[in-house]
């Protein structure tokens, strides 16, 4: 198997706030292989747009990276500089989706202003084509093809239109195709359809899956529903307070849930992972997180040994990680 | 956008009527009797009753109110008791003196004010944020007379790059009068000569006179991009790769600037005001110099006359920042 798109390993990272250092992301693994769409799951909070702001390195001021590393294309991109980055990786190799289109989108310039500025920096132009206006004309076609695509009605009109002037479904039509306009090989969508409703919903991620497909990129997709995971996902991520609990193929994970976080998760609330009021206890603060697994405290099967050791991954079945004791312990025999 | 100019413009009908009602009552109302006050102390109850009916004052109220807006709109505010000519006349050849010199401010103002305080944004708490901060509080502090003083001794007196006073030296010829703005007029003349030396004798006054509304400005544009920087769009943009450069200067800028220039149109009402000091230290001939005479002499037509003025230009300008607010934001063109 050739080398994934996207590897993050043993990332650590800690935020200053005003009562100390909160580590938000601890010893975090994520895997994405090529041409596949990779779910990210876990509760709010859990440090999953932290983690994406990572990738794009654009962390907050007051964040560090204290361990790890994040191969994209075989490149660490903990090493680029702030230059490099926006340079050569954001908008141009890496395309992102955001969460609410609404808030995302600049109210005083036009939707075209912003997509064409993006292109303007990052979409390659072929060799034919020189100058700065040749560039951009070649530039606005292909947005209003890429619009056409993403099923937005005339395309060519849209572009000098204010973003208050669309619906939500349609802003985030527009995200879309943003985010394919300079060519990515990777898309991240953070939680692309929290903010629409359920129809609008399912026409974005029949979009999306399409897509993928045909522009040959891999897609990183966050959210906290199980059940846009198993319409969308080839693969999955689960994440709690920070840590990477389970990973594997979504049809595995969901089947045969390994960790015990991932099986209370999918047993209280089948298509949702919003709320947890099924489990006893509380998800830790990031303040003073003990060390070990951070789920620990409320694991119905913890013992003395859950909250020191550090965190490992077992794999039990193809491609299928869990970072529990559990799991260690009995090897493939249940 | 043109209903929107329209709705505008009628919208600052009340408050200029009430513009007019209170200069009214202040002028004619208020005084026990404004022609006892107007004949002066020796003066005979025959002639008290002569001015009375000359000026109207023995007619009801309503209509002599009508009579004043009569005046107003004819830009007739009679005759200044003290240089007996006519008001308006005197409005005329002095008021552009005084917006050239506000102008000059609060455009320096302006271009200075949004970019520093868009840089003290940038750098939050960091020594550029810090350093302006002082300077700010310092601009807003500090009285415009001591700073002209200081201007004067070390750019007139000390180093002799500027002239001290005046709006012209009085070695050079007045360009012929078109507008009244010596620097149009000198362009406008061809006069090269007169247009840089106009200029040297506008930047200590203006200087002066801008120090309070740079200061505004820039701490109004500073909590305007801090606060857009913490939009979404922002992230969204950075995430995209538009460079901060682009990012900060476009399109945060556009959406920050909304507060500063509201400011704009209130510092207006501040920078005719603070034209009288800055009129009187610089010996510039504007109607800030103008009305303190007026004053000082109780001269109560100069001073409705001048009020009138200033205010319908105090509303113009607010007009003016509010298309502006229109060209800046689609949302609010739409509204209406
Ligand atoms: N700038 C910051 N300063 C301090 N704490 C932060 C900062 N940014 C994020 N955090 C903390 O990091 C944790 C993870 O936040 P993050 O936004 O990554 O969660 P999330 O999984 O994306 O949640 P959601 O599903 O609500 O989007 C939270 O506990 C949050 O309070
Ligand atoms: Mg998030």
């Amino acid at each position: 198997m050739s080398a994934p798109l996207l590897d993050i390993q043993t990332m650590r990272l800690s935020v200053k706030t005003d009562e100390g250092m909160a580590q938000i992301l601890d010893h975090v693994a994520l895997t994405l292989p090529r041409g596949r769409i990779l779910g990210l799951v876990g509760e709010s909070g859990c440090g999953k747009s932290t983690l994406v702001r990572a990738v794009l390195g654009i962390l907050p001021r007051g964040a560090t990276v204290d361990s790890g590393h994040i191969l994209f294309e075989n490149e660490d991109l903990l090493r680029l500089s702030e230059q490099e980055l926006a340079k050569r990786i954001r908008g141009s190799r890496i395309g992102f989706i955001p969460q609410d289109p609404y808030l995302a989108l600049n109210p005083v310039f036009t939707v075209g202003d912003q997509l064409l500025s993006v292109m303007r920096w990052h979409a390659p132009a072929p060799p034919g084509v020189t100058g700065r206006r040749a560039r951009m004309r070649h530039h606005r076609e292909r947005l209003v093809e890429l619009l056409r695509r993403v099923q937005i009605p005339e395309p060519e009109a849209v572009l000098d239109r204010y973003p208050h002037q669309f619906s939500g479904g349609q802003r985030q039509r527009l995200m879309i195709a943003g985010a394919l306009a300079c060519s990515p090989r990777l898309v991240i969508a953070d939680e692309p359809t929290t903010a629409l409703d359920v129809t609008t919903q399912l026409q974005i991620l029949k979009l999306l899956k399409s897509l993928v497909a045909e522009f040959d990129i891999s897609m990183l997709f966050v959210t906290h529903d199980f059940g846009v995971v198993a319409q969308l996902c080839d693969d999955i991520t689960v994440m709690y307070a920070g840590q990477t609990v389970e990973s594997g193929p979504t049809a595995a994970v969901l089947a045969d849930p390994q960790h015990p976080y991932t099986q209370a998760l999918l047993a209280c609330h089948p298509d949702r992972a919003q709320s947890l009021l099924g489990i006893p206890g509380r998800v830790p603060s990031p303040l003073n997180a003990p060390p070990g697994c951070r789920y620990a405290p409320r694991c119905p099967h913890a013992i003395d040994d859950c909250t020191r050791r550090a965190p490992h991954f077992a794999e039990t079945g193809a491609g299928h990680l869990v970072n529990c004791r559990l799991a260690e312990t009995q090897p493939e025999a249940a | 956008m043109l209903r929107f100019i329209l709705r505008r413009v009628l919208l600052a009908i009340p408050s200029l009527f009430g513009l007019l009602v209170l200069t009214f009552f202040l002028v004619r109302v208020v005084p026990a009797d404004p022609a006892t006050a107007l004949a002066g102390e020796n003066a005979t109850p025959a002639q008290i009753a002569a001015i009375r009916h000359e000026y109207g004052f023995d007619q009801p109220l309503y209509k002599q109110f009508v009579v004043y807006l009569g005046q107003v709109a004819r830009f007739d505010f009679g005759e200044s008791a003290y240089s007996r000519r006519p008001v308006s006349l005197d409005i005329k050849q002095r008021l552009p003196a005084t917006l050239e010199l506000t102008i000059t401010s609060l455009l320096l103002g302006t271009f200075l004010g949004i970019p520093l305080g868009t840089i003290a944004a940038v750098y939050h708490n960091r020594w550029p944020d810090i350093t302006l901060r002082i300077l700010s509080v310092a601009g807003v502090a500090i009285a415009a007379f001591w700073f002209a003083i200081e201007l004067q001794l070390l750019f007139s007196m000390e180093l002799d790059w500027l002239p001290l006073r005046g709006r012209l030296s009085s070695s050079m010829d007045a360009p012929p009068l078109v507008t009244g703005f010596m620097l149009i007029d000198s362009l406008l003349a061809g006069r090269w000569d007169a247009f840089t030396d106009t200029l040297h004798h506008l930047i200590l006054p203006a200087m002066t006179l801008s120090l309070g509304g740079l200061a505004t400005i820039a701490r109004f544009t500073r909590a305007g991009v801090l606060e857009t920087l913490q939009r979404d769009f922002v992230t969204y943009a950075r995430a995209q790769g538009v460079p901060s450069r682009v990012l900060i200067w476009k399109y945060v800028l556009k959406n920050s600037i909304v507060a500063a220039l509201t400011q704009i149109g209130l510092l207006f009402g501040g920078l005719i005001a603070g034209a009288v000091v800055v009129e009187t230290i610089f010996d510039w001939p504007g109607i800030g110099f103008y009305t303190v005479q007026a004053i000082l002499t109780a001269d109560y037509k100069v001073i409705l006359g001048v009020t009138v003025v200033i205010g319908v230009i105090y509303a113009a300008v607010n007009i003016l920042v509010d298309l502006i607010h229109g060209l800046v934001d689609p949302r609010l063109r739409e509204q209406l």
